[in-house]
């Protein structure tokens, strides 16, 4: 009875799905889907090879800091790092003292009160504090930036598909809508050109950004190492920053899970051979005709016990 | 329990047997998991994953009671709690990347042992109370692991809730109530979170309580074996401890091994990354995906795309549902004598065109809904259907099994098959005197 009602139950679940396979396959027929500009145009990131990747990845200091640089001389004039304190930056590198005077001669003062009147007013930041956030709220920052809305930076790397390169590839990835060509040697449709207040970025999802180029020339920021600040390096040098905002414990996390994975081998090791040696031990003989735990062997091994004088 | 010869408990030291006069949990326990209860000795490594389920069960309780110290469901604070977890709270990313992965961890080894079932028969009687049990859990972990994700306030938590609870709008004139009920509100908001996290810390332990009735069910007949032959004789059988403890040990070292590797080397990588992206009920996001545990599901839930009597989206719920449904139906659905996919030749292969069909649905339901994947999730999911519903009730009737063993211990002692017998027994020789 179970039995005919599931067939009944079964054709009725197969008819529908197959009905709408039919219409399907009939609209598939009729009109193949066809690519989508964005896909045709979107580029994926560029590869590029960062010191934290891989199971042994650390991060270089040197490279946070001049990451830090940029993101202080260039993107800090419109996002945050709302998770991320001043504090932190002693895992940069920065001497205490260092620290201090960041955060005291940060260009962005933080919300406060007036401790006279207790009216709304502002004070210079503390180690303390996190990363002021340069808009006072959500209007205010759209307000500025044409109605889009610059996304806090903490996290951006985990939020992005790609994660660093894909920042990185962003940053230096605008081009002249155009002139450019895709992989075909295509040109990108007049509708798909970035409106008023837009750029075209082909690392970007639908191809057109309202973030302005922030890194426009060789030299924009005077690495204090020494290093030329190209537009590469720089993009590069604060994409791994941001990986350090989105992932500040990324070092011990490698480091407790090399640890983790070698007492864990370990581990396993005895526990494989305690299993062998059970098994082998009793078990494995048992089942075989001249088993230890065969009841004919052991009527033997009792036998053989009672006559020299064993006990148990 | 189950057998007469289950060695009886005979506690040694006199407070043990002062224990055992008045509560005698040492005799529970031996009893369950110790040396008093006989498992039949040539099961494979596919049965360490029931084993494996309890340890992710363990893991995520007590990872997660440490994360609610410190997580805040509000809607304000619920996203920048999770992140004061990550950065602030000692090892906090730890707990937290072990609880979101130990997650999957418990899905990987539940599918595991649920397949590991569907091949060798295990949810036939006498069993399938202990099958319909395993279902239970099932869909109590899915309900806990879709609440779960809800709790970090992201943008796939938000829109996934609102997906979800929308299902239930599909029903008709009940439908829209329902969904406002469920998330005490028009959309997801600070209601649906705090009775999110309310619920997503009970039915772990409801999850614990049947887990207990699961295994008293299966300790009634015992243990299912790779023959699917009966248990008969003592020479059958080895006590669970030290054997299946000892063979347990090892198996839970491998599989934390794989845990640890996920964990701390790419944690983020069965995760989303719009989660990271603080809710905005006001930005839909490009693509609303489930955790990859729902994947199947979800691709059945997409495959209804006509209407036909009801609404394409009823039909898609009610199939989404009745996915899981059937399966209750199984023992009786399958009425094959016979329970090991080892004897039943036919059988086998429907079974991996299932595994198979399984995946392709899985790979389907993580990519957006565009052509040709709706077609081939269309494709996967009569199959889904037509495997359990069709082809397995007449293939139970028309099948010709080849013989099983007379016994357990025959199949061993004869090496019948490699995967019936114990480790290192495949080609076992007599031994010379």
């Amino acid at each position: 009875m179970v039995r005919i009602l599931g067939i009944l139950v079964g054709l009725g679940f197969v008819g529908v799905a197959a009905w709408s396979l039919l219409w399907g396959v009939i609209a598939y027929v009729q009109e193949p889907p066809h690519e989508t500009v964005e896909h045709e145009f979107h580029k994926h990131p560029d590869s590029m090879s960062f010191s934290f990747d891989g199971p042994l990845g650390s991060f270089d200091r040197q490279q946070l800091q001049r990451g830090f640089q940029v993101y202080k001389e260039v993107c800090a004039a419109c996002h945050g790092l709302n998770f991320v304190a001043f504090r932190n930056l002693h895992d940069l590198g920065y001497t205490e003292a260092e620290v201090d005077a960041i955060a005291d001669q940060w260009p962005i003062q933080v919300p406060s009160i007036n401790p006279e009147t207790g009216e709304t007013a502002t004070r210079k930041a503390l180690p303390a504090d996190r990363f002021p956030n340069p808009y006072a709220n959500e209007t205010a920052a759209r307000a500025a930036n044409n109605n889009a809305l610059p996304p806090d930076l903490s996290l951006i790397v985990k939020a992005r598909h790609g994660g660093a390169p894909y920042i990185a590839s962003l940053l230096t990835g605008y081009q002249d809508a155009a002139s450019y060509r895709n992989a075909h040697g295509d040109a990108l449709p007049a509708e798909n050109r970035p409106g008023q207040g837009l750029y075209f970025n082909p690392y970007f999802a639908n191809l057109n950004i309202a973030m302005p180029p922030p890194i426009t020339a060789d030299g924009q920021v005077t690495y204090a190492d020494g290093t030329p600040a190209t537009r590469q390096q720089m993009a590069q040098d604060v994409s791994a920053f941001l990986m350090w905002t989105a992932e500040p414990n990324l070092e011990s996390r490698h480091k407790a899970g090399i640890w983790t994975l070698l007492f864990l081998l370990f581990a396993t090791v005895i526990a494989y051979m305690a299993y062998q040696n059970i098994w082998h031990g009793g078990a494995s003989r048992a089942v075989r005709r001249t088993g230890a735990l065969d009841p004919e062997n052991q009527a033997k091994s009792e036998h053989a016990k009672d006559e020299a004088g064993i006990a148990g | 329990m189950s057998f007469p010869w289950a060695e009886e408990y005979r506690p040694k030291h006199p407070f043990m047997r002062w224990m055992d006069d008045r509560l005698p949990l040492p005799r529970l326990v031996h009893g369950a998991v110790g040396g008093g209860y006989p498992v039949p000795r040539n099961l494979n490594f596919f049965w360490n994953f029931g084993v494996l389920a309890g340890l992710a069960l363990m893991i995520q309780i007590v990872t997660g009671i440490v994360l609610a110290m410190h997580y805040i469901p509000s809607g304000d604070a619920a996203f920048a709690s999770t992140e004061h977890i990550m950065r602030d709270v000692n090892q906090g990313w730890f707990l937290r990347y072990l609880h979101a992965n130990g997650a999957s961890f418990f899905f990987v080894v539940t599918y595991l042992h649920i397949f590991r079932g569907l091949y060798y028969g295990s949810y036939k009687a006498p069993r399938e109370m202990v099958w319909m049990l395993g279902l239970v859990i099932f869909l109590l972990m899915m309900a806990t692991a879709f609440m779960g994700y809800v709790l970090p306030w992201g943008q796939m938590s938000f829109w996934g809730a609102k997906v979800i609870t929308g299902l239930f709008g599909a029903i008709p004139v009940v439908g829209e109530p329902i969904q406002t009920w469920l998330l005490g509100g028009f959309a997801p908001d600070q209601a649906t979170l705090t009775r999110f996290f309310s619920l997503h810390y009970l039915l772990p332990f409801v999850i614990a309580g049947v887990i207990i009735l699961h295994i008293w069910a299966l300790h009634i007949p015992g243990s299912s074996n790779p023959t699917g032959v009966d248990v008969k004789t003592p020479q059958d059988t080895v006590p669970f401890h030290p054997y299946y403890t000892a063979k347990d040990g090892f198996g839970a070292g491998v599989a934390l091994i794989a845990l640890t590797i996920l964990v701390f080397f790419f944690p983020n990588f069965l995760g989303h990354a719009d989660n990271y992206i603080p809710a905005n009920p006001l930005s839909t996001p490009a693509e609303i995906v489930p955790e990859w545990y729902f994947w199947p599901f979800y691709a059945i839930l997409r495959a209804f795309t006509v209407d036909f009597i009801l609404p394409a989206k009823l039909w898609g719920v009610l199939a989404m549902f009745g996915s899981i449904l059937l399966l209750f139906f199984l023992p009786w659905l399958d009425k094959s004598p016979v329970r090991s996919g080892n004897y039943r030749p036919k059988f086998r292969i429907f079974f991996w065109i299932l595994v198979a069909d399984v995946i392709v649905l899985g790979y389907c339901g993580g990519l957006p809904a565009a052509e040709p994947f709706v077609m081939i999730s269309q494709i996967a999911t009569i199959y889904y259907f037509a495997h359990f519903l069709i082809i397995l009730p007449i293939l139970s009737m028309v099948e010709k099994t080849l013989p099983l063993p007379n016994s357990i211990s025959e199949s061993v002692l004869h090496g019948e098959k490699a995967e019936a017998a114990p480790i290192d027994l495949g080609d076992a020789t007599p031994a010379k005197a």
